[in-house]
């Protein structure tokens, strides 16, 4: 390391000394995130034996993997600076889509085809309206939140659309005894990571996150990202939801009702911080399988549903609190 | 006359057209719509929301947002509704009827001032804060109650009678009282001191606490308001519909409560809004909604009319703010 | 006035405040009258502003004590100014823009609970009465919002005398008035001070403050200089006092071989801001651009780089016509813009330095979208060894370095994109002097190289000391184009002063 000689350069002392390599990594959230996981695995194997068993695990992640998927692409739009509330509603909202054309009498490839395309073209109007029209992103997905769940409840009504037998069942499918979704999951975390740590890109993102107007001024074009990452959302939603009504066999309008909550949760769980700048992919990832843990223990400890909610809010407020603190600390 | 005060009369005034011109058009392709019955029932439809917004009005004006009245609603609810159902058990004496009321509004209070005190004390965005309580008072809903409904039974008659009987002209007492908390709030935002030191945080959060403002105290009250007033829209909510479930009462509540007062003419962006406007606001919900069945249009697309509303009130209010954010930008260090 | 007669309204001693350890007030001592009009003058950065936001309770002194009417206080925030009746107009106010003038002027009035009522017909009365005092047609209950800057500060001078202050400080209040609005602040101003009150000037323009003014004190790098009568003092005192005698002379080696042009501007306007601006910068050429803040230059630059591009005219670079919208064009077509504001629209303070150098040339880190750590590694040491930049170590956040190494960073930063035109935008801001040194050899050497430099500086010794020429720029326009040989600050000084009303006195 040439930082070595640096550092015995003349007039050292006007810059503060780095912190010690082992500082830099324990307050990192992700440590954090990290923690909690063993803490949750050693707590669920006490609870239960089915803990120890990896495809119990896996099997039970299929149920949040639709979730925990868009979480990545959620977490590189907060990393960013926006935020996106409107994924849960936009795979319901593709999802009905999808399958009314289907039910319709049009191929399952096209309507998948253009389930995808609602879902892309949702992303670009909750872009159009943050970037093109300057509105803050919170309040905007907010109101499109409501609005492509209530045209899911439009076109699907409050009955259940039956997806064709062939195409159920994706959580079914095993890749070397993993299931699909959960192959899908770690294979756009590993994309994503790369992405945002290792590419031109991702670094922009940070920067933009950090400091908008430094961005502009060092030539990053900040808009044309920021309207590609709701894209992104958009779409990954949209497969989402695909997958999502491929594991339940069905699509109703009330698909991942309150699912923002959860992606929100595991970007925050995972060290992202909500002003932006700060987080990565595998904060997002290692918290994904925490909240899959927990939630999993809360049910094979025959913890009521309604009890998951309280702990899921508890540990929203109580993980944006936490990264918000280390953030403080380490910013001097 | 300034431009921008002409405006928010306008748009007051607008919003006041809309209204007409909306029954009009409802009225000439069916005409039981211009009827005083259709007026009740329009008039039925809009007490609880009209309550609420009145809270969400409040907090928005101060620049924040309240998702959590839903589940606060609900949450409330269900705490009169345990009371009623054990009073005789726990208590060993019947409770009065009227007991949910004070209990709800404290409850609602309670769970408004836990919002407040995140957001102020930990410097959280309110958004994200009232969307973990969302959930947090939601799941805490169906612990209490254990997932099950208060049935019909256990709600006081003299509470439904709240919304069925009426002291003149056959209006029910819960009219009275929505339209008595918005006169409350009327007095409260433009008479007093605090009312002021609201729109004075909204419109300029930098500049408040350098006039003496106590912003921290301000904020927990109007947090705490609107608890209390979702807490109250929570009683009247099994007074209207004589049960509470602890999934459906006060779900997607939020939603509507904030298009009816983003329709309005409240700014999100803070220091603008008014009482009228909000009461209009409701009330146009109100008449929307009384008109769809009576179009043949199912119920099930008034979620996505309140998400376009509140996408196109945004759209508006940015169209009259521009200049003004625009010039709050350069005051701003 | 005489100091012998009255005792002073206000009296500060020994007053210093330092900035992130960079001292900008150094012992001030100064006497204020009750009933006397006083100018504070001085450089941009010398010291007046500070002063004054000191007594208002804006900023607290590192040391100093200030004594009110004999006895000693604290002015810990503005509500504790308020109270002790000093008021301070700010150039645009700050205001509550949805609530009426009249609630404007009492919001905050500590009286009553609150939920007391608010006496609406009272305040409107009240308000309309203060207002009609100042001899001013302002409807009191409309909102603040578009009201024009000068009836903001009337509202403002409105509510210092609601609260009864006895000092009310004026910073730069006239910049943003016509003529006429300034005839009545000073009407107004003259009568305040026939009451007994005491109120604070602060202008860069020394006619305005010849008519105003019974004394004046000036400011020069944090020092106070000199108070005086303003009647004993010339126009010419008056800046030789602001300017001093340069510290140390900087000379630009002038090695550099002048080529042909690399960046001509024509009649570039931007409505508000700028106004039909033309000017060449040639290969190794360092020009300057002086004025006082505010004048356009930054929104000049800016415009340059597609920031906030201009409304009209047309750029020139390397003899080619070129629309700029955008920064990336910018960049690409070979400009670079170290900007005014460095923690606004400089540095990533979080990031880390090695990714702040790098920032701006994404094709040479990542020639296929991935990044080449090795690459980018050895760019940014290079950068660091060449700039002389004190760091601990490149991963460390930029945040953490002094200000001087941060803007040898956005240097850095801007000196990989091998820019042809190089526009500086006050440099050596907040820099402790040693390294302002180091600047200014490096950018003698980039002009050496053959890069056409644009600087922007508000310090005369500075843009004296390294340029070939001077523009001068005064309320959005050029007023001049001095070459090296005949610039000298009087000079700079008079064609950056704003000539309101036609001659100076």
């Amino acid at each position: 390391m040439s930082a070595s000689d640096l550092q015995s350069a003349p007039s050292a002392q006007e810059a503060a000394p780095p912190r010690p390599a082992w500082q830099v990594l324990l307050i990192r959230p992700e440590t954090m995130t990290l923690a909690l996981l063993v803490l949750a695995v050693f707590a669920g194997a006490w609870l239960s034996p089915f803990f120890l068993d990896i495809s119990y695990i896996l099997r039970s992640f299929t149920l949040y993997a639709e979730f925990a998927i868009v979480a990545l692409v959620l977490t590189m739009v907060i990393i960013a600076g926006e935020i996106d509330l409107s994924p849960a509603a936009n795979m319901a909202l593709s999802a009905c889509v999808f399958a009314w054309l289907q039910q319709a009498g049009l191929p399952v490839p096209a309507a998948v085809a253009v389930g995808l395309a609602a879902g892309l073209a949702m992303g670009a109007f909750n872009g159009l309206m943050v970037i093109g029209l300057q509105l803050p992103s919170i309040i905007v997905t907010i109101g499109t939140l409501t609005l492509y769940r209530g045209l899911a409840q439009i076109i699907a009504g409050d009955k259940s659309i039956r997806v064709p037998e062939w195409f159920i069942g994706v959580d079914k499918i095993m890749v070397l005894g993993v299931p699909l979704p959960v192959v899908i999951f770690i294979v756009l975390a590993l994309a994503l990571g790369f992405l945002l740590s290792r590419t031109i890109v991702g670094r922009q993102i940070y920067q933009i996150g950090t400091n908008e107007v430094a961005a502009r001024h060092a030539g990053i074009r900040s808009a044309r990202i920021k309207f590609g990452l709701f894209l992104a959302v958009g779409l990954v939603s949209a497969t989402a939801g695909m997958m999502t009504a491929s594991r339940l066999g069905s699509v109703r309008y009330d698909l991942g009702l309150g699912g923002e909550l959860q992606m929100v949760l595991m970007a925050m769980l995972g060290g992202t911080y909500i002003f932006g700048g700060r987080g990565t992919i595998l904060g997002t990832f290692l918290a994904a399988w925490l909240l899959v843990l927990v939630s999993t223990g809360m049910i094979v400890a025959n913890v009521l549903p309604a009890v998951q909610l309280v702990v899921l809010g508890i540990l929203l407020v109580v993980s944006i609190i936490a990264t918000n603190f280390i953030y403080s600390r380490t910013q001097r | 006359m300034s431009l921008i005060r002409t405006l928010l009369v306008r748009r007051e005034a607008g919003i006041a057209v809309m209204i007409v011109l909306f029954c009009l058009a409802v009225g000439a392709f069916r005409p039981q719509f211009l009827t005083l019955d259709q007026l009740r029932i329009i008039l039925l439809l809009v007490p609880l929301i009209m309550i609420a917004a009145m809270g969400q009005m409040m907090v928005i004006v101060a620049r924040h947002v309240d998702l959590s009245i839903g589940s606060t609603l609900g949450f409330s609810a269900m705490v009169s509704g345990m009371l009623y159902r054990f009073d005789v058990d726990w208590f060993g004496f019947d409770v009065p009827w009227w007991t949910g009321i004070p209990v709800s509004i404290v409850v609602g209070a309670g769970l408004g001032l836990v919002n407040g005190l995140l957001i102020q004390l930990f410097r959280l965005p309110a958004i994200i804060v009232t969307l973990g309580t969302l959930s947090l008072y939601r799941g805490l809903t169906f612990i209490i109650s254990n997932a099950k409904q208060i049935d019909r039974q256990w709600i006081p008659s003299e509470l439904k009678g709240l919304s069925q009987t009426s002291p003149v002209f056959g209006t029910p007492w819960i009219i009275f009282i929505a339209f008595g908390v918005a006169l409350a709030t009327y007095l409260f935002l433009m008479h007093t001191r605090m009312g002021r030191q609201i729109y004075a945080i909204g419109s300029n959060p930098v500049a408040a606490p350098l006039r003496g403002i106590k912003v921290t105290q301000v904020t927990l009250v109007v947090f705490t308001i609107s608890g209390a007033l979702a807490g109250l829209a929570g009683i009247l909510y099994a007074s209207r519909w004589g049960f509470v479930n602890p999934s459906n009462t006060g779900s997607g509540f939020e939603f509507q409560v904030i298009a009816a007062v983003v329709i309005g003419g409240v700014s999100i962006n803070g220091g603008v809004g008014s009482v009228l406007g909000t009461v209009l606001g409701v009330l146009l919900l109100g008449c929307v909604a009384a008109a769809l069945p009576l179009l043949g249009i199912p119920g099930t697309s008034q979620a996505a009319i309140y998400g376009a509303v509140i996408l196109v009130a945004l759209v508006i209010d940015r169209t009259v703010r521009r200049q003004g954010i625009a010039g709050f930008k350069r005051v701003q260090p | 006035m005489s100091e012998a007669g009255a005792s002073p309204l206000l009296s500060a001693r020994g007053t210093s405040k330092s900035f992130a350890g960079v001292e900008v007030l150094r012992n001030v001592d100064l006497d204020l009258m009750p009933g006397e009009i006083h100018a504070l003058l001085g450089e941009n950065g010398a010291g007046k502003s500070t002063f004054a936001k000191i007594i208002a309770g804006v900023h607290r002194p590192t040391r100093g004590t200030l004594q009110l009417g004999g006895t000693t206080v604290d002015v810990a925030s503005p509500v504790v100014a308020q109270k002790l009746g000093i008021t301070l107009i700010h150039q645009e106010p700050i205001s509550f823009p949805d609530l009426s003038v009249a609630e404007n002027l009492v919001l905050g009035r500590s009286d009553g609970a609150p939920l007391g009522r608010v006496p609406w017909a009272a305040i409107n009365r009240d308000a309309r009465r203060l207002i009609d005092l100042l001899g001013v047609r302002i409807d009191v209950t409309r909102p603040m919002r578009g009201l024009s800057i000068a009836d903001q500060q009337m509202v403002e001078i409105a509510r210092a005398l609601a609260s009864d202050s006895r000092l009310i400080i004026m910073d730069e209040p006239t910049a943003p008035l016509t003529p006429k609005e300034v005839e009545t602040l000073f009407g107004i101003a003259r009568r305040l001070r026939d009451e007994g009150r005491t109120i604070i000037f602060i202008s860069h323009r020394l006619e305005e403050v010849r008519a105003l003014c019974d004394r004046v004190t000036i400011f020069r790098d944090g020092n106070k200089i000199a108070t005086e009568a303003i009647g004993k003092l010339s126009d010419a005192d008056i800046i030789r006092l602001m300017i001093g005698r340069p510290l140390k002379e900087y000379m630009h080696k002038g090695k550099s071989q002048i080529g042909e042009v690399a960046l001509e501007v024509e009649h570039l306007t931007l409505p508000g801001y700028f106004d039909d601006i033309s000017f060449s910068v040639r290969k190794g050429e360092i020009v300057g651009l002086g004025g006082l803040v505010g004048a356009g230059r930054t929104d000049v630059a800016r415009a340059l780089f597609g920031v906030a591009p201009a409304a009209s005219g047309s750029v020139r670079v390397g003899g080619r016509p070129v629309t700029i919208t955008d920064p990336a064009q910018a960049i690409a077509e070979g400009l670079a813009f170290v900007p005014e504001d460095r923690a606004v629209a400089g540095i990533f303070r979080t990031l880390s330095v090695e990714q702040n150098i790098s920032a701006a040339v994404p094709g040479q880190i990542a020639p296929r979208g991935v990044i080449r750590r090795g690459v980018e590694k050895a760019l940014a040491q290079d950068a660091v060894k060449r700039l002389r930049i004190r760091l601990a170590s490149l991963r460390q956040p930029i945040g953490e370095l002094s200000g001087g190494n941060q803007q040898k960073a956005i240097l850095a930063r801007w000196l990989l994109t091998d820019p042809s035109v190089l526009i500086l935008d006050e440099p050596t801001r907040g820099i402790d002097i040693g390294v302002k040194a180091e600047f200014y050899d490096m950018i003698g050497e980039l002009a050496a190289s053959g890069r056409a430099i644009l600087l922007i500086s508000s310090e005369l010794p500075e843009l004296l000391a390294l340029c070939d020429r001077v523009l001068v720029m005064s309320e959005g326009r050029l007023t001049a184009d001095i070459a090296r040989a005949e610039a000298t600050q009087e000079k700079i000084m008079s064609a950056a002063v704003p000539q309101v009303r036609g001659a100076a006195a």
